[in-house]
């Protein structure tokens, strides 16, 4: 059926088209011929073909455009005419002949327009004729079109101030009082259209509605081009005329396109000047009206004036604009209880971006909008539509982005309520927009309540919160959110030391609520602020008659303890093992012996019960006894203990040549060169005699395994550690062990059984350029090296 | 002229959040042949960003470094240059510029670039030169006291490195300049 009616229609169409070139055709003819009654004749003809009813909108159109280009040409011919004398008035009447009523009234038209022009009549008086005249067509597609064309071919003839066609004074009244009749009538004719036809076709009617709807909006363009309407003109004459309209035809579509249309066509401060007016009316429009989007869109345009110079802010104030949206925004909720969650935040959203770009100072606003908005959204539980949490995202956000600063932001006491209302996920999204706005504008949060603030916040990130599924996260989502907390935490920073621990402790306790797999991204970085302010309290004097309660060192180091420890339900020994080292470290630069020695002891527990992994063995080890070599707060005895355990563990290793660098490096355990007493040539000389044990047992285990002695570098790396101490001045490394431990390594290397290894090669002769080296100094050190024969 | 980007020690996220804008306005894609990194990034987000600036990346494993499988020591020849990286802290004491002479014998290396202590340094002796960048972020270390942001952009033309350092003192970028030249070619 409804294909039939297509294909009927386009029959029409080109029927019609066909009508209109035939006779278009001939009037051509008798335009140059000169022949003016034929001309009208035929135009006339042609112009009935714009009588039918048969043709959708999208077709009247389609046929309408080709008469408008005919009749330009016909207007020209009339032009000519006058200008060649003859009588305009005549012209006017005689067009009136033509039979039909449609053809008639554009020929009038067309005439008109150039008795405008010609200056024969006022501009005002042909006008005012041709608009009551067009009240012969009564049907709403015919009608629209023709007011469309008189709209048209009268636009640069409108009696404006500055225009040619100016004529006395008052005279502005007279182009506002045409354009606002015709867009009166028009918009009447498009409302007619509703009705006409069976309901079933309501849906397509409105469908055609929609695509005529520019041909009534015009008028209000051609309205806001006017130069003589000035702000008291629009307020008294013009606004109130258009809204009168609006209102009385009662209709939701044309209600809604022309509220969005007085909005983008008028300038912002005559909004802002007639704001009483223009929101007076919302309430009186129809119900279905989607007067939420006519108001956000309002809002944007003023907040878009607002921001685009600050001149004009005082005029927002003096008109109370805020105040007015508000209470406008109160009213339409109120009325349209059936309004979406998603409609309601975004009308606040758009008060909120409103009151940040007009009035940026008052926090009190933008916490007011938001507390409203938390009011509305009570009793709704979490909001699950989409559409609603992107709003209410970009309502969170806004405060974010207009103050750059998080600690703004904090004051507003709604803030959390309104994430309150989040989901799960979205809360997890705008807890990082949150540190994202933080990371990026470098903000610094300096003391525990804001950070406390900041933490209820951000909370999705930083605990599980109820309900939420494990395994519902991806890995690497959870890895970058964890890593943007961790982050977070280096943003924290007081330079006072008492607030600093509150903050640190502040921090201390939401992040123990993280569970274990959060645990390894947050930890770290608390322990390290908690050492930078060790380090700060160290540079400060103790103050005798200090506070008990004041921070101190101990206090911080005690936290430590209890952070670390936490560790252990992840758990995480490998990191917990570095950590307690990095802490024995600051204790020994701050003093505090049983403390230093306290983390050494978890650190070897962990190493002894925890850390069974080859690899992750021998890096620990190294730390161990890095760590231990540079601690000079320990006693004899403690560090005795300690050492003892080192080299134990060393001794342990499972591979042999990790045994012997583990065995080798923990020789400068026993000589620290700025201690004196620190320097045991002995203890040094026995580790390296061990490495050396140790070593050939490897050869011999490579000769039994593969037939072949493996490679002499680990004897190499020794004769270097020999060289070292030789230089340093160890007094049980002479010369000749040196020398002896030269001659072994190169019989082995000339040795038959021996894999070659060409790096353990250059790495001898590299050593022994070393000594040569050594030599040619000169002074003590070369006195030392002379005896050694390389 | 071959750029050569030694950078290390960033320690993000655990010390410090991220590069400092002044450095990665600096660091510009393109720019830079290759990058040898120490070690202690730590999280693969950094491995990503430097990849952006130059895709001839090498990294030695550092004691934090997220990812396992980073080698503890790497060897590579630029030029006429034999180069080697390791994160410095299996080499005791730490810091010690003779034990760290005695790794670069091990590689055999013209130059070698290691990192831990957070400390800018460029040490020559006779068998080559021994650089440290600090650290790129400014981390805290409980070696060096009051670290500032460093990195060493290396110029390497023929027999001759220029090694320029980079450090961020109060704010501004400072920039120092050292030259070494080798005296023999590299034999294999």
């Amino acid at each position: 059926m409804i294909s039939d009616v297509a294909e009927d229609e386009e029959k029409w169409l080109a029927a019609g088209i066909a009508g209109l070139q035939q006779n278009a055709f001939y009037m051509h003819r008798a335009l140059d011929s000169n022949n003016l009654r034929d001309a009208l004749k035929y135009s006339a003809q042609m112009l009935s073909e714009l009588r039918t009813s048969k043709l959708s909108p999208h077709k009247y159109y389609e046929l309408y455009m080709r008469a408008f280009d005919e009749l330009r040409k016909l207007e020209m011919f009339f032009k000519e005419e006058a200008r060649r004398g003859c009588s305009i008035i005549d012209l006017y009447e005689l067009v009136q002949h033509a039979g039909n009523i449609l053809p008639r009234l554009y020929l009038l038209c067309t005439v008109g327009s150039v008795y405008i022009k010609s200056k024969e009549a006022p501009a005002k008086d042909v006008l005012k004729d041709l608009v009551e005249m067009c009240r012969g067509i009564q049907h709403p597609l015919r009608g629209l079109f023709l007011r469309s064309y008189l709209s048209q071919v009268s636009r640069d003839k409108l009696p404006d101030i500055g225009s040619e066609y100016e004529g006395d004074a008052d005279t502005v009244t007279d182009a506002v009082e045409f354009v606002l009749q015709n867009f009166t009538e028009m918009n009447k004719l498009w409302v007619r259209m509703q009705h006409q036809g069976p309901a079933r076709d309501k849906e397509k009617r409105e469908k055609e509605r929609s695509e005529l709807r520019d041909l009534v909006g015009k008028n209000l363009h051609v309205l806001s081009q006017i130069e003589g309407i000035d702000l008291d003109m629009y307020k008294d004459g013009v606004l109130p005329r258009v809204l009168e309209q609006v209102v009385n035809c009662k209709d939701e579509l044309a209600q809604f396109y022309l509220m969005d249309c007085i909005i983008q066509v008028f300038p912002d401060e005559y909004h802002l000047q007639t704001l009483d007016v223009l929101l007076g009316a919302c309430p009186l429009l129809e119900p279905s009206v989607d007067i939420k989007t006519v108001l956000s869109q309002l809002m944007e345009r003023l907040s878009n004036y607002a921001a685009s110079s600050t001149e004009v802010l005082p005029e927002f104030l003096q008109v109370e604009a805020f105040s007015k949206l508000s209470n406008a925004i109160g009213k339409v909720i109120e009325a349209q209880v059936d309004m979406p969650t998603v409609g309601v935040v975004t009308l606040f959203s758009s008060l909120l971006t409103f009151s940040l770009h007009v009035h940026p100072d008052r926090l009190d606003y933008a916490d007011q909008v938001l507390g409203s908005c938390v009011k509305k959204l009570s009793g709704k539980g979490k909001i699950t539509d989409s559409k609603a949490t992107k709003q209410i995202v970009a309502l969170l956000s806004a405060p974010l982005e207009k103050y750059n600063d998080i600690v703004t932001a904090l004051k507003l006491s709604n803030y959390p309520h309104v994430m309150e209302y989040l989901d799960n996920e979205t809360n997890k999204v705008m807890s990082t927009v949150i540190i994202q706005s933080i990371m990026k504008n470098k903000t610094c949060i300096s003391t525990s309540d804001k950070v406390e603030a900041l933490f209820e916040l951000v909370k999705g990130l930083v605990k599980d919160l109820d309900g939420t599924l494990h395994d519902e996260i991806d890995e690497d989502d959870f890895k970058e959110e964890q890593n943007s907390v961790s982050r977070l935490i280096q943003m924290l920073y007081n330079e006072d030391p008492e607030e600093m621990f509150k903050v640190i402790c502040t921090v201390k306790k939401h992040i123990l609520t993280g569970g274990p797999k959060r645990l390894p991204f947050t930890v770290p970085p608390l322990v390290f602020s908690c050492l930078k302010l060790v380090r700060q309290l160290q540079g400060q004097e103790e103050n005798p008659f200090g506070d008990e309660t004041s921070t101190t060192p101990k206090k911080v180091f005690q936290l430590l303890n209890q952070t670390i420890e936490a560790l252990s339900i992840v758990p995480a020994p490998e990191l917990s093992l570095q950590l307690y080292l990095q802490c024995a470290e600051a204790a020994n630069d701050s003093d505090l012996e049983p403390v230093a020695y306290e983390f050494f002891t978890q650190a070897y527990i962990l190493y002894e019960e925890e850390i069974s992994d080859s690899k992750a063995q021998v890096t620990a080890i190294h730390l161990i006894i890095g760590t231990l070599q540079r601690m000079h707060v320990f006693g004899v005895e403690n560090r005795d203990t300690l050492t003892h355990k080192a080299t134990g563990y060393s001794a342990k290793l499972l591979k042999k040549p990790d045994q012997c660098r583990a065995v080798y490096a923990s020789s400068h355990l026993f000589w620290v060169d700025d201690q004196e007493n620190m320097k045991d040539g002995e203890r040094v000389l026995l580790c390296l005699k061990r490495a050396l044990r140790i070593a050939n047992a490897a050869q011999q285990m490579t000769n039994a395994t593969r037939g072949s002695t493996g490679s002499v570098t680990l004897f190499v790396e020794i004769l270097n550690k020999y060289l070292y101490f030789f230089e340093k001045g160890n007094p049980q490394i002479t010369v000749s062990t040196i020398q002896g431990l030269i001659e072994l390594i190169t019989t082995e290397m000339q040795s038959d059984s021996t894999t070659p290894d060409p790096a353990a090669d250059a790495f001898f002769a590299s050593t022994l350029r070393y000594i040569q080296f050594q030599k040619q100094k000169g002074g003590a050190v070369g006195e030392k090296y002379e005896p050694i024969k390389v | 002229m071959v750029l050569v980007l030694a950078l290390g020690d960033l320690h993000v996220p655990h010390r410090a959040p991220d590069l400092p804008a002044k450095f990665k306005s600096m660091l510009v894609p393109g720019k830079i042949q290759h990058i040898i990194c120490p070690g202690n990034l730590c999280i693969k987000e950094v491995h990503d960003y430097l990849k952006t600036l130059c895709p001839d990346l090498h990294i030695t494993r550092g004691e934090y470094d997220e990812e396992m499988r980073y080698p503890e020591t790497k060897t590579l020849t630029i030029g006429q240059f034999k180069l080697g990286l390791c994160h410095g802290h299996q080499v005791i004491p730490w810091g010690d510029l003779d034990s760290l002479a005695m790794l670069q014998r091990q590689l055999d290396v013209d130059i070698l670039v290691t990192g831990h202590t957070h400390q800018f340094t460029a040490y020559k002796h006779e068998g080559g030169v021994v650089i440290n960048p600090g650290s790129a972020t400014g981390a805290y270390s409980s070696i060096t006291y009051d670290v500032n942001p460093s990195f060493v952009l290396m110029d390497i033309d023929g027999l001759r490195v220029v090694v320029y350092v980079y450090e961020l003192i109060d704010g501004e970028v400072k920039v120092d300049k050292i030259d070494f030249k080798k005296t023999t070619t590299t034999s294999h």
